[in-house]
């Protein structure tokens, strides 16, 4: 049994009143990917840059790869490899550039380690004689994610890689990391996006701070326990509203162009039909689902606040 | 050290590749010193005046020719009338009349008395009380030398004799001025604003989770604006020794060395400043609002420190530019070697360390 790549025990960090990140304990094992799940200001940044020795928590203790976040911090930085939220690059400096300077200033070149990033340089290698701030959000993605690993870190830790990147880029950019993965690097990545927690070995939801569940993707999505469906008509403004009235309604919630409705014990879809257009709404489409991350997410939202209203009580 | 040189060369790349950072480089320091040199002088040149001369005798007329082709002067308008002085001046173009009162040279002679009567355009009172001195000093002048010839009563007047700076010309003063503040706006402002856009960009994460040590960084962002700012100060003396005539009395290599050392300290205010500031915007201002209008104002360059009320005066003790300033112009026009400047040396000396030691403590090896 080896020792965790990264290993957080009941840390907290404030800002001032705000608790950003409030008594969160998580084991990352070595070659994993490690997904943070959370909106934004669940704490993710916060925790990613403690983790990577830029802010010192207010109590609990951190290790990665055996190396204290706080003491042994010059070590760290040596194994670690960060793109923090805003692909930090050099807009005035070309793509060749920026990377040549990464490699530089960790003491090696761009032609030592090709090998590891090969596959995604290759992408944008056409573009190298251009500015960084003239890339598109995906190829500037590439070239971050080129430059933190320019170095061949132990641990890799990417800030909401995704944000601000389209679709495909997106999908590429998962391919990627998990080719990396096989290469033996400790992931640990951060998103907004629920839909990309599937992709990832054991996930962590976190919101405003704390840990709402942690387990793999599928154990997460197993512990639905309520009957799902996916719902459109041609009101969806109103939708969510009347679907909560319904007897029997767990959540309502606008999930893109349609509505994903849960209720407590299974019923017939002519009842909630009839209820709907006894409600005005027309073209009904109901459809049973299996939940997502997401109907998770927000399932263990509500929990949170079933809880914390009967301990007030 | 590969690493670092590694680092100094993408800070020559954001240099270069910056319009704005070029411009005031490279424009601002040359054209401040033309502006100076050229339009904000005190200087006495070709005033336009008028002569009424009541008398037009032999000794009216040399009086008029001296204060003519004493260049400070431009003869516009011989006047005829009393009443032409008024609509002269109000024409705005003529700032002095001189008046000569008729019989002048027959009074002068038999009766050792005449009377000339000097009247200045004063609603610029500064410049009407310059020329009013320049004619003064020369008409006395002339009064001397008929004098000396003809033994009359001893009589002492006192001489003036504005030292070091002979012609009173304003190029003595600004030079060094202009120095004193380009070196402090490039060093400083530039050095906080390029360490301020790291943070503000959020590279300075990436570069602070590398192995590259503070130092380094601080230093390899530091080490292009030396040797741009020395470029400066070699420019700046340059211009002022060719274009304005500005004097050279003492070592070159002392003057240079002096730069060379209000350069570092200027430097290491820029990197406390960088080290409060999180962003561009903020280091500018600080930049502006604490460095530039107290050089302008308080160093002496443009307002004598002896005229301002007490507490500015305590105030302009702690204003390096002060100090920089009296050392140039000790080094330029007196010649005088660090025997005589070493006190202020060892103050900027002593600037530059404290600036220095509140930033390394000041400095964050993390985020916050």
């Amino acid at each position: 049994m080896s020792s965790p790549s990264i290993r957080v025990e009941s840390v907290s960090k404030s800002y001032g009143e705000t608790k950003a990140v409030n008594n969160i304990s998580l084991t990352v094992e070595k070659g994993e990917l490690y997904g943070l799940i959370g909106p934004d200001g669940a704490g993710k940044t916060t925790l990613f840059r403690m983790l990577t020795s830029l802010l010192v928590p207010d109590s609990g203790k951190a290790e990665v790869e055996g190396f204290d976040i706080v003491n042994d911090y010059k070590n760290l930085r040596r194994i670690l490899g960060y793109m923090p939220g805003r692909f930090s690059l050099y807009h005035d400096l070309t793509v060749e550039e920026n990377l040549a300077f990464f490699a530089t200033i960790f003491g090696t070149t761009i032609k030592d380690n090709y090998d590891l990033i090969r596959d995604i340089y290759i992408q944008i290698e056409p573009f190298k004689n251009r500015k960084a701030g003239k890339l598109s959000g995906g190829m500037k993605q590439k070239l971050a994610l080129s430059c933190a690993l320019i170095h061949k870190p132990e641990v890799l830790f990417l800030d909401e890689p995704t944000t601000g990147v389209d679709a495909v880029s997106r999908k590429e950019f998962w391919e990627m990391l998990k080719t990396l993965q096989k290469k033996g690097i400790t992931i640990m990545v951060s998103t907004p996006y629920m839909d990309e927690a599937a992709l990832c070995d054991h996930v962590a939801l976190i919101q405003k701070g704390n840990i709402l569940s942690i387990d793999t993707p599928e154990k997460i999505r197993s512990q639905y326990k309520f009957p799902l469906m996916r719902i459109r008509t041609d009101n969806m403004y109103i939708l969510p509203v009347d679907l909560r009235s319904f007897p029997g309604s767990e959540s309502a919630y606008r999930f893109g162009d349609s509505v994903h409705f849960s209720t407590k014990e299974e019923l017939q879809h002519p009842g909630l039909r009839n209820f709907l257009e006894s409600k005005g709404h027309h073209q009904i489409e109901i459809e049973k689902i299996e939940p997502d991350i997401e109907d998770c997410f927000m399932a263990f939202l509500r929990n949170e606040k079933r809880e914390w209203r009967n301990n007030r009580l | 050290m590969h690493r670092f040189l590694g680092f100094v060369k993408k800070e020559f790349f954001h240099i270069f590749r910056d319009g704005r950072t070029m411009l005031v480089l490279f424009g601002i320091p040359v054209v401040q010193l033309l502006i100076f040199g050229y339009v904000v002088t005190n200087e006495i040149k070709d005033i336009k005046i008028a002569i009424f001369d009541q008398s037009k005798d032999e000794v009216t007329i040399e009086i008029s020719n001296k204060i003519i082709s004493s260049g400070y002067f431009k003869l516009e308008k011989n006047l005829d009338n009393i009443s032409n002085i008024e609509e002269i001046f109000r024409e705005g173009y003529v700032k002095e009349v001189i008046v000569f009162e008729p019989d002048f040279a027959r009074k002068f002679e038999r009766e050792g008395i005449a009377a000339i009567q000097i009247l200045a355009d004063a609603s610029d009172a500064n410049t009407a009380n310059l020329i009013v001195n320049y004619t003064n000093a020369i008409i006395m002048d002339y009064v001397k030398k008929v004098n000396g010839s003809n033994q009359m009563p001893m009589k002492i007047e006192p001489e003036v004799r504005m030292i070091y700076n002979e012609g009173m010309k304003g190029v003595y003063m600004f030079v060094p001025g202009t120095m004193a503040l380009i070196l402090m706006l490039v060093s400083a402002m530039m050095t906080s604003i390029s360490i301020a856009r790291e943070k503000e960009m959020g590279t300075m994460e990436v570069l602070l989770v590398s192995p590259l040590k503070p130092f380094q960084i601080v230093t390899g962002k530091v080490i292009p604006y030396v040797v741009f700012a020395f470029i400066n100060a070699v420019t700046i003396i340059v211009i002022g020794h060719f274009v304005f005539g500005m004097p050279i009395k003492g070592s070159v290599l002392f003057l240079l060395a002096e730069s060379f050392l209000f350069i570092s300290m200027a430097l290491s205010l820029g990197i406390l400043i960088s080290t409060m500031a999180k962003s561009q915007q903020v280091a500018m201002f600080i930049s502006v609002f604490v460095l530039m209008l107290p050089t302008l104002l308080l160093s002496g360059f443009i307002f004598p420190i002896e005229n301002m009320p007490v507490i500015l005066q305590w105030l302009s003790y702690i204003m390096p530019p002060k100090y920089f300033i009296i050392i140039i112009k000790n080094i330029m026009l007196k010649g005088t070697g660090i025997a005589f400047v070493w006190k202020e040396t060892l103050i900027l000396f002593g600037m530059m360390l404290f600036f220095i030691a509140v930033s390394v403590k000041k400095f964050k090896i993390r985020l916050e």
